[in-house]
């Protein structure tokens, strides 16, 4: 597999067969199905490294003999690397950044998917892929809800202490708080404590009884109880204590978080007056579980769906279809569900576009994953009285520094009544991130729910000289 | 334990940052903001309005909290960048661009 920085092809202008868009679990799993097919691939990816946000390790230069120790299922990705590094079908288009894909039209009269990329700042950093048929193996980013104090240095997101631990080898502090709801924050503090921060509390919103709803499609997981059994046992040989039905309701200090509270909730997630507890410490993690990242797709007018926990995924068919004609998607592009379900659906996806029937295997995991993807979902859904620990000075859109009590002003006094009109009345969600780190809490503030996809004409910051350019 | 230990990390000499006109050692594999969570340091930038201090929040790009001026250029991912030997990363005040006087 070569890899390449620079512009693909040979000037030949080759069309490539498939371009998978994110070299996590579902793209490495697509890409090498496809290949396997004897389909030519392009696998883009904004990374430098293969893996994703799933198998994100070291670079070389920091020698790490035993990478596989901050990870499950380390073989399965070891193997992928083997077999795509033999393989002369896939090129790996590393640091690319797909901005916008262009619709291809079908048949042999029609012209080829073009994906549009940036590589850098200068006006040469650009690139476009063109392919016959295109995977969006995009993944997720984290949801949060605030908190007051939760803008303060030392407050980081649960994945990215374990993004910036799994690639640089480095801690956000000695004693580190986890908090919010899903099972991330235990794989999170799994990692923390193996790499030897102390996690004083992981502080879980909810009460686990959701699972309990669940019991046929928990037997139907095993591989997904042992997993949580893993982090478990290493959580408890840790002395780490996990509070359930608890929130950290604020977090403290000046210039750093030095402390958190901690207070029990009731079941509509409101805090119980006076039980309030202190914790010390220098960093704090959170997350609220993980929104798909599907703005390539919705652009090209995808239907979604919107899961137990109104998250908006891709809506696709048992063979990874969109309702795009030629773009396919897979993993947490079509609703969270973990890496053993995106491996599947990446399989699921290669099939199909090879023009090959769905493997059996497969499928049978996607079917039992997806069951239990459902059940997580509905069992971490955010009790609605989580605004009530969300004093009218928190601020709620970290990039513009936009309050709660701003936009609940535009929402009881100038009528707002969804995240679109209190964006353009606040500028709450128009700053750097675009509302990826906000939007869910503006549109619970703003009353109303997740609702429609996120539209984002650009999906990442383009130069404009790389817009500016003639068409390639 | 420390990451590094627990990994069998044996990275090769560290490099030398500036923050803030300050020496910082940089092993070589780590972005700017690992580099700076190393040292200790969590915050560098300054926000525009309440001038209150932000460091990495996402880690991956995301958030776009971790800006700060690296050799010169304002707004700079340091989530994202690799530290290379000689960076200068300083402390972004507000917009980071104070020279446009906007």
């Amino acid at each position: 597999m070569p890899t390449s920085t620079s512009e693909p092809g040979d000037g030949s202008g080759a069309v490539y067969d498939l371009a998978v868009v994110g070299a996590g679990p579902a793209g490495l799993a697509a890409a090498d199905a496809a290949a396997g097919f004897g389909l030519r691939v392009a696998l883009v990816d904004a990374g430098s490294r293969l893996g994703g946000q799933y198998y994100r390790h070291p670079g070389p230069e920091l020698g790490a003999a035993r990478p596989g120790k901050l990870h499950h299922g380390w073989a399965v990705f070891a193997r992928l690397c083997e077999r795509l590094a033999a393989s002369p079908l896939v090129d790996h288009l590393a640091g690319h950044h797909v901005w916008a894909v262009e619709a291809g039209v079908p048949g042999e009269q029609g012209r080829p998917w073009r994906l549009h990329a940036t590589r850098g700042p200068g006006a040469a950093d650009r690139a476009a892929v063109p392919a016959r048929a295109v995977l969006l193996a995009t993944g997720a980013h984290e949801r949060h809800l605030p908190f007051p104090g939760w803008t303060l240095p030392g407050v980081v997101t649960a994945g990215g202490a374990q993004a910036m631990l799994k690639s640089s080898l480095v801690l956000p502090g000695r004693r580190v708080v986890v908090s919010g709801s899903g099972p991330l924050l235990l794989a999170a503090a799994s990692s923390l404590v193996s790499a030897g921060a102390k996690v004083p509390a992981i502080v879980e919103a909810t009460s686990y009884l959701g699972y309990a709803r669940g019991l046929p499609v928990l037997a139907g997981n095993p591989a997904k109880l042992a997993e949580g059994a893993s982090h478990g046992a290493r959580l408890l040989r840790h002395g780490v204590r996990l509070r359930r039905g608890s929130a950290v309701v604020e977090a403290h200090g000046t210039d750093r978080v030095t402390a958190v509270t901690v207070a029990r909730l009731d079941a509509r997630w409101k805090p119980v007056p006076g039980s309030g507890r202190r914790i010390a410490c220098d960093a704090l993690a959170i997350g609220h579980g993980l929104v798909p990242q599907i703005e390539l797709a919705a652009e090209l007018g995808a239907e979604t769906v919107t899961g137990p926990d109104g998250a908006v995924a891709l809506k696709v068919d048992a063979e990874q279809r969109t309702s795009v004609p030629g773009l396919w998607a897979a993993g947490e592009t079509c609703g969270v569900g973990g890496a053993d379900l995106a491996l599947a659906e990446g399989v699921l996806a290669a099939h199909a576009v090879a023009g090959r029937p769905a493997p059996a295997r497969e499928t049978a995991v996607r079917r039992r994953r997806r069951a239990f993807a459902a059940l997580m979902a509905a069992a971490h859904v955010p009790g609605p009285d989580w605004t009530g620990w969300v004093t009218d000075d928190t601020d709620v859109c970290r990039c513009e520094e936009v309050p709660a009590g701003e936009i609940r002003a535009a929402v009881e006094e100038l009528g707002a009544g969804d995240a679109r009109t209190v964006k353009l009345l606040t500028r709450a969600g128009m700053g750097w991130c675009q509302g990826r780190m906000c939007g869910p809490a503006v549109a619970r503030l703003s009353g109303g729910g997740a609702g429609r996809p996120d539209s984002r004409p650009l999906s990442c910051p383009v130069p404009l000289a790389q817009l500016a350019e003639p068409r390639d | 334990m420390d990451p590094l230990d627990l990994v069998g990390a044996e990275p090769g000499p560290a490099r030398t940052i500036l923050f803030d006109g300050r020496p910082v050692p940089a092993l070589p594999g780590r972005t700017l903001a690992a580099a700076l969570w190393a040292d200790g340091v969590l915050a560098w930038r300054t926000t525009r309005g309440g001038g209150r201090p932000r460091g990495a929040f996402c880690g991956i790009g995301q958030c776009f909290d971790c800006l700060a001026t690296v050799n010169g250029r304002p707004n700079q991912r340091l989530c994202l960048l690799p530290a290379e030997h000689g960076d200068t990363v300083t402390t972004q005040e507000g917009h980071g661009r104070a020279d446009l006087d906007v």
